[in-house]
């Protein structure tokens, strides 16, 4: 296989493009090449190819849950990751006033980030359980009714799946969202205030324009990653009640524990409709 | 008085934010130090607080916990081998893409760019069937290069912006005084590089620290899974001791929460700069 990573070098002898810097430079980006060959290039090629059945396709369609999954899975997108940048906006409106205390308050405001998801995940599962959990607790001592059944109702169980994502990853968001606000230029403030412009103006007229295109980006970054989002499902719901609140991802991986490779892999392909012209999107604009 | 509202209004949206971030992580706190008669109890404050819950993690004494030293080690051993690996990796090919201007770079950086673009569960079904192929499954291995191939593309990434920023003459001059390539990245490259390489050193360790999905696709033997894996077992059954759960969870958490503290100015500003620029 090492041989597919050299075409960086021509086989030629020495003639003036091959010189010692360009020698070295082919040696050290070849690691990097061997580990996307061997576990990117490689393992996509051969999963593919196990999903030309169109044997795969009809079954998957026939499983009862795949519809169902298509669906929330679309709706994860919709709702989850635009709620989470319409608040990651608004949050880091907040964060960027300079006061010691919000400087502090950012710095909590991150651990949700920082710490790994399954203890957090399974405190949340665990605040949610109908018979034993601290919210239906409140609530019974409160107002002395049963609370709802929480994560055994499959539209309250998405939901909530939706806010354990949202939960983990708007600190990040609202991070790149405040970096994106700082660094528009203070004299576009001024000279809106001295203009008499209202705040709500100065969203309009002066942040807003600076922001958009990082923020349908990072909307659209979000979006690819969320179809990954493995984690605030699997671990809050696992799929169920009834594998009723699965998404893509935790499908894929339900079929790959059933030993049911060939669907698995047909599971990704009928999400590449969704995720390739986002990824397209963002290759063009990054790599301008 | 304008002034004053606008101090309250800021406040009071501070409450909300700070419930929010924490409650989660309170309950796990709440837990850790809860018997578990009064972890069910469902009070926001234990009658009689307890570190018994940690003794028994550290001396193993309950079915789940039986290798939890062991679990911890391989927790960490990944994480420090897809630290280094990935940072050699990334390095190497950022200073070839960025400084030595390497024929095909440009499009080695658009691969990696793509596989970063991947969401990760689904790139973990294929990976899963080719660490079987190459006989890898239920090695620590088939874990630590999966995460070096999913850290990778990042850390490539914003280490070839930071180092476009570095000047043109240096390379001029180090060439003129006769200078290898090894030397220019030796004795030029990684001193001046050095704050966004503890970024992404930081970035990838605490990746594959926190990395739960390809753990259990790919490790399952009580002995050879990380911490992570060992904590979804849990889960299993129904009557799992959830504060020992909560209390494993917490001692698993605190080191990447310190971690990350640690290193935050490196972190948030290496992090953030490639992606405003986009």
């Amino acid at each position: 296989m090492s041989s597919i990573a050299i075409p960086h070098v021509p086989a030629a002898p020495p003639r003036r493009g091959l010189t010692t810097w360009q020698a070295w430079g082919a040696i050290l980006i070849a690691p990097y090449v061997l580990v996307f060959l061997a576990f990117v290039l490689y393992p996509v090629s051969y999963g593919l190819w196990l999903a030309r059945h169109p044997e795969s396709y009809v079954q998957l369609f026939a499983d009862p849950i795949f519809i169902r999954t298509v669906v929330n899975t679309v709706f994860f997108l919709l709702i989850a990751v635009n709620l989470k940048f319409l608040l990651a906006l608004w949050l880091s409106g907040f964060f960027v006033h300079e006061r010691t205390w919000i400087r502090w308050l950012s710095v909590v405001f991150l651990l949700p980030w920082a710490v790994p998801s399954i203890p957090t995940i399974f405190s949340i599962r665990f605040m949610f359980n109908p018979e034993w959990g601290v919210i239906n607790s409140v609530i019974f001592r409160l107002t002395g009714l049963d609370g709802p059944n929480w994560l055994n109702d499959p539209h309250i169980g998405l939901g909530l799946a939706m806010l354990t994502h949202i939960w983990k990853s708007l600190p990040f968001w609202t991070l790149i969202l405040i970096a994106g606000r700082l660094s528009i230029p203070r004299e576009q403030y001024e000279a809106a205030a001295v203009d008499g412009a209202s705040a709500w103006q100065k969203f309009k007229y002066v942040t807003w324009p600076s922001l958009r295109t990082l923020y349908l980006t990072s909307t659209i970054l979000s979006m690819i990653w969320s179809l990954g989002d493995f984690n605030s499902v699997y671990l809050l719901t696992g799929g169920g009640p009834a594998d009723l609140t699965h998404v893509l991802a935790t499908l894929g991986i339900r079929y790959i524990r059933l030993d049911q490779v060939d669907l698995a892999m047909a599971t990704i392909v009928c999400a590449m409709p969704l995720v390739l012209p986002l990824v397209y999107y963002m290759m063009k604009h990054l790599s301008k | 008085m304008k002034r004053f509202t606008r101090e309250a209004v800021l406040l009071l949206i501070a409450v909300p934010i700070l419930l929010w971030t924490l409650l989660p992580i309170y309950h796990i706190f709440l837990f850790s130090i809860s018997s578990k008669d009064s972890a069910f109890s469902g009070t926001l404050w234990p009658d009689q607080p307890t570190l018994r819950n940690f003794g028994t993690i550290f001396r193993q004494e309950h079915f789940y916990l039986h290798h939890f030293w062991s679990q911890i080690w391989n927790s960490l051993w990944i994480a420090v081998a897809v630290g280094v690996i990935t940072l050699a990796i990334a390095t190497c090919a950022a200073f070839a893409i960025s400084r030595l201007k390497v024929r095909g770079g440009r499009a080695v950086m658009n691969l990696a760019l793509f596989t970063y673009f991947i969401p990760a569960a689904f790139l973990a079904i294929p990976m899963y069937k080719a660490m079987g192929m190459y006989g890898l499954l239920n090695s620590r291995w088939s874990l630590v290069l999966a995460m070096v191939t999913l850290a990778a593309p990042y850390a490539i990434w914003v280490l070839k912006q930071a180092s476009d920023k570095l000047p043109i003459e240096l390379d001029e001059a180090a060439k003129i005084d006769g200078a290898t390539p090894l030397q220019l990245f030796r004795l030029v490259y990684l001193p001046l590089m050095t704050p966004s390489l503890i970024a992404i050193g930081t970035y990838a360790l605490l990746l594959a620290w926190n990395e739960y999905l390809y753990a259990y696709l790919l490790l399952s033997h009580e002995q050879t899974i990380p911490l992570a894996v060992a904590l979804g077992h849990f889960i299993a059954a129904d009557d799992s001791p959830w504060e020992l759960l909560m209390a494993t969870g917490l001692v698993y958490a605190l080191p990447p929460a310190a971690i990350y503290y640690a290193f935050r100015r490196y972190m948030v500003s290496g992090l953030t700069a490639g992606a405003v620029k986009a």
